[in-house]
Order: structure tokens, then C-alpha cells, then sequence
């Protein structure tokens, strides 16, 4: 063997093993990253306001006088968001799927999964729009006293935003539930229907769960369209026909306005996200129990 | 044994796309006995047997043409619903497919599609019993079906079948992914079904087919790799003094 190919071989065998290791670290080290930049910077919000306070007080005026600090409005606006969400996203992501891997004809998924592709590539500020601009007027015939930034309107265009992620992650593990399985069934005398229900759906439960999961994790998190449609005010009402603010909604108008740096205004950024990180941290380990738990091994 | 038919097949053809896979078959299958389908791998004996209850209507690009009758009522007729066809012809499938749920709930399954109101209890221990599990499984009803050996599993699917009280039972190579000693459980119970339904059994195996069988149907593939029927007889006489000189190469191992 020539010295050169040695060398090369000596080479490959140190630095390529930690050049694909530095990789796979990257994202591991960006979490911890984002982690203790909102532990660090929590801590100074926290040590003015009382984690008591702020988890339990019911009113948010950070930046106006009186000022209060009580995370329940943001959050609650968050949930009722993502409630309308998942309530049009799950139903319909589920149906898709199921139509997509039960149903449908080769040709006609052919043409179907890469409009729903379409769907998910749209970018979230033209949903905004879409939402505040053409859904809140539609809605505003229906409903009389619905204002014009909204939760109803916000969270049902999440939701469709998102249906593409529940019916294509669910679709996938449908897909993957042996042929075999079907067929045991279709042997039996059922039909379509009750194959999917009763054999397909509890097959792929764990994934379908999976995709419901991420799909809710994502509405928490999304920020554009629910700055543009649903509104700035937050509020503990649960009525949707009125505007709400986000966590993240609220992350965007701080972060816009000049709050100075290491200011109590300004550290209340990293106290909101610490929430809203707790809060999908909770999520993924609500959906890895749920998972082990109803999964249908097969 | 009666000498009533439950299947009169006529100028059955199955096409996957523009192939032709089974061609030309006539046969009558005979009521509470056992037919066993023998041949070389690729000659048509499984797309055939799914012929018998339209399993093969699942298949994209699958046709198929001529006539099935069972029980006088051509089951290809445009007015037959197919998951009635099903829930009088049951199928057990090569490799056990039990569903991920416990043992109880296979069993009840069919039952439940097929709109069962009886007591359910009872019909899980009298299909369980007639598939001779019973007693292997009677303290562990709620366990998965996959904690079973292949052996179990394969026992289940045949009591899942029978729960439902089908007329027909078709068995695909049942025995093919078991041990020789489940095998045997298998057989025995082969045999012992005979009494009350009708069973039509695909395998390669030789023996068994001369164990289980009253009747054998030879299959062969022509040179457009087309399957289609050599001949049919009494077990006996195809093993012993088979007409088909093709049948007797294949019986004593000179083709596979």
C-alpha cells in the first residue's frame, strides 16, 4: 500500500468520526443553549417578580402602569388558540390520512399528497393575512360581535395550516401497518371502514399520536399568524370571538418595542419563553406516555 | 361425506394487469372435506384460492373472469356484496396474522363486524375450544396475541375464522412458516373440522397433502408462466395412480 493511501486511511479514521459527531452535536448543543440563556436571563426576571406571582396572577400589564406580571392571560390566550386549532386540525388531519391510505386510488394520493405539501410550504405570515383579511370577514357574517383580531378566526387557520403535518405524519404510519394485518381483517367479512377504524387506525396509534403531538407543539409555538390575526390583548376570557395574545404574540411585541436590555420588561421575554418552553417540553412528554401506553405493537 | 358441491368454478381466468396467472380452471370442490392444492411455487394455487372468496378483489390491478359459484350463486355476479362472501368463506394466511390485541379481542373482532349479539364470552371459548387453544389460553384471554408461539398464533387465526361460523374454510400454506411439531397440532385439526365445513388447503408440502386431503387438485405452470389445473381427484388416486403423467414427476420429486 503507498504512503499516501496510509496517510488518507490514518486521516479518515480520527477526523471523520468526530466531523459527523460535531454535526450530531449541533442541535444538541443548541438546545442547551437556548436552555440556559432562558434559565440565566429567568432568573433575573425572577428575582423582581415571584415565580408565585407569575405563574398564578391573572393579569398581564408588563409595560404599563399598574404593572403586573401574572403569565395566565398569555397563556390562556395560547390554549385557546391551540384548542380551536387541534379541534380543525386532528378531525380532518385523521380523515385525510386515513382517506389518503385506505381509500384513495394510487393516482389520486398522487395528486393529493403534494397539494397538502403545497400547503405546509406556504409561509405563516401569508396565513395571517389570509386569517385577518379574508377568514375574520367571512367569519363576521356569521358572528355579529366578532372583532376583527380574534382567536376563532386565528386558531381555525392554524388549524389548517397544520393539517398537513397531522395527515402526513399519520399517513405514514399507517401505511406501515403491515399488509398482512388488512387482510386478516377484509377475511373476516369487514369493510373498508371497519378496517381502518378498528385495525388500521389502533395499529398506527402510536404514530398518529406522534403526529397530533407535533402538530399541537408546533400551533404553541407559532408565532406570525397568531401576531397578525388574533390580536394584542391579553385576556382571561375564553370567548374566541374576541382578540387574545399568545406567549409568542407577546415574545413579538416586546422584542419590536424598546425595551432596554436587562431591563424587568425586557427579561419578561425570557420568563414567557421559559413557559412556553415548559409547556411543549410537557406536550413531548405527554405524547411519549400516551404513546407507550395505547401503542399496538406489531 | 356428501357428495353435494359448495364450488362450481367455470373458466375461471385471473389477470394481474395483462398477465394471465391462473388460466382456464374448472373444478367443483366438494362439501365437508378437504381439497388440497399442490404444485410448483408460481403456479397459480394461492391467486386461485383467493379467487374463492374475493380476497383477490384487493389487489390493484387484479381481474378476474369466469364464473365462481358457491352454493349455486356466482359469487363475481355484480350483485354480491364481497364482505358477505368473507363471512361465509373464511381464510387462514400463510404467516400467522393475529391483530396487536389481546387474544379475546381477535377473537371478537369478526364477531363484532359481522354484527354478533349473542353471548360473546361463550363464542370466544367455543371458537378457542374448536381450534384446541382453549386450554393453552384460558387463564391469559387478555394477553396480546403476540405473546403466543407461531404455532398459537396460527391456531388463533384458525379460531378466528371459525368464530364467525363460516361455511368454507381456505387455508394458504398454514403450516408453512411452523415448526413440524405445530405442524402436526395443525393437521390434526385439519382433519378434524373436515367434519363440519368445507376446507381447501394450498401447500407444497407433499405429505401433508396426502395426510389431510380427501381430494387433490395439481397445478402446473405453462411457458408463458400461466398457472393452470392438470388434474383432480381423489387424493388416493393422485398419489397412487395419478392419470397425468406430469402429476406423477411432480408426486415423485422429479420437478419442484
Amino acid at each position: 500500500m503507498d504512503s499516501r493511501r496510509k496517510f488518507w486511511i490514518r486521516v479518515e479514521g480520527s477526523i471523520v468520526k468526530w466531523l459527523f459527531m460535531a454535526c450530531a452535536s449541533v442541535s444538541i448543543l443548541t438546545t442547551i443553549g437556548i436552555l440556559v440563556t432562558l434559565l440565566y436571563q429567568g432568573y433575573g426576571f425572577f428575582n423582581e417578580v415571584s415565580p408565585w406571582e407569575f405563574l398564578t396572577g391573572t393579569r398581564w400589564t408588563p409595560i404599563l402602569k399598574p404593572r403586573s406580571y401574572g403569565v395566565l392571560p398569555l397563556v390562556s390566550g395560547t390554549l385557546l388558540v391551540t384548542v380551536i386549532a387541534a379541534m380543525v386540525a386532528l378531525p380532518v388531519g385523521l380523515m385525510t390520512a386515513i382517506f389518503l391510505s385506505e381509500y384513495a386510488a394510487d393516482n389520486v394520493r398522487r395528486i393529493i399528497k403534494p397539494i397538502l405539501e403545497i400547503l405546509a410550504g406556504i409561509p405563516t405570515v401569508v396565513y395571517g393575512y389570509f386569517a385577518l383579511t379574508f377568514v375574520t370577514p367571512l367569519l363576521q357574517n356569521i358572528f355579529n360581535d366578532l372583532l376583527v383580531f380574534n382567536a376563532l378566526s386565528a386558531g381555525i387557520v392554524m388549524g389548517v395550516m397544520i393539517i398537513p403535518m397531522v395527515s402526513s405524519l399519520s399517513e405514514d404510519a399507517m401505511i406501515s401497518v403491515p399488509r398482512n394485518l388488512r387482510e386478516a381483517a377484509y377475511a373476516l367479512g369487514a369493510t373498508r371502514y371497519e378496517v381502518s377504524l378498528r385495525v388500521v387506525v389502533p395499529a398506527a396509534l402510536s404514530g398518529i399520536i406522534a403526529a397530533f403531538i407535533i402538530a399541537i407543539s408546533r400551533a404553541i409555538g407559532e408565532t406570525m399568524l397568531v401576531t397578525i390575526a388574533a390580536g394584542a390583548t391579553p385576556r382571561m376570557a375564553l370567548n374566541p370571538l374576541e382578540g387574545v395574545q399568545t406567549m409568542t404574540a407577546y415574545i413579538v411585541q416586546l422584542s419590536l418595542g424598546e425595551a432596554p436590555v436587562g431591563s424587568l420588561e425586557y427579561n419578561t421575554i425570557f420568563a414567557v419563553g421559559l413557559v412556553l418552553f415548559c409547556m411543549t417540553l410537557l406536550m413531548n412528554l405527554l405524547g411519549f406516555w400516551i404513546v407507550r401506553r395505547f401503542r399496538e405493537a406489531y | 361425506m356428501g357428495n353435494s358441491t359448495v364450488f362450481n368454478v367455470r373458466g375461471l381466468n385471473v389477470y394481474y394487469g395483462d398477465f394471465l396467472a391462473v388460466k382456464d380452471v374448472d373444478m367443483d370442490i366438494k362439501k365437508e372435506s378437504v381439497t388440497a392444492l399442490i404444485g410448483p411455487s408460481g403456479c397459480g394455487k394461492s391467486t386461485y384460492l383467493r379467487c374463492l372468496n374475493r380476497m383477490n378483489d384487493l389487489i390493484i390491478g387484479a381481474s378476474v373472469k369466469g364464473q365462481v359459484s358457491f352454493e349455486n350463486r356466482n359469487i363475481y355476479d355484480s350483485n354480491v356484496d364481497a364482505t358477505e362472501v368473507r363471512s361465509r368463506i373464511g381464510m387462514v394466511f400463510q404467516k400467522p396474522n393475529p391483530f396487536p390485541k389481546s387474544i379475546y379481542r381477535n377473537i371478537a373482532f369478526g364477531l363484532k363486524v359481522n354484527g354478533f349479539t349473542g353471548d360473546m364470552d361463550e363464542a370466544v371459548e367455543r371458537s378457542l375450544k374448536q381450534a384446541a387453544l382453549w386450554d393453552e389460553v384460558k387463564d391469559r384471554l387478555n394477553d396480546s396475541a403476540f405473546a403466543l408461539s407461531g404455532g398459537q398464533q396460527q391456531r388463533l387465526c384458525i379460531a378466528r375464522a371459525l368464530a364467525i361460523q363460516p361455511e368454507v374454510i381456505l387455508m394458504d400454506e398454514p403450516a408453512s412458516a411452523l415448526d413440524p411439531i405445530a405442524t402436526l397440532a395443525i393437521e390434526d385439526l385439519v382433519r378434524e373440522l373436515k367434519v363440519n365445513y368445507t376446507i381447501v388447503i394450498v401447500t407444497h408440502n407433499m405429505q401433508q397433502a396426502a395426510r389431510v386431503s380427501d381430494e387433490t387438485a395439481f397445478f402446473m405452470v405453462d411457458k408463458d408462466r400461466s398457472g393452470y389445473l392438470v388434474e383432480h381427484d381423489d387424493t388416493q388416486k393422485i398419489f397412487t395412480n395419478p392419470t397425468n403423467q406430469r402429476t406423477e414427476e411432480y408426486i415423485t420429486g422429479r420437478f419442484s
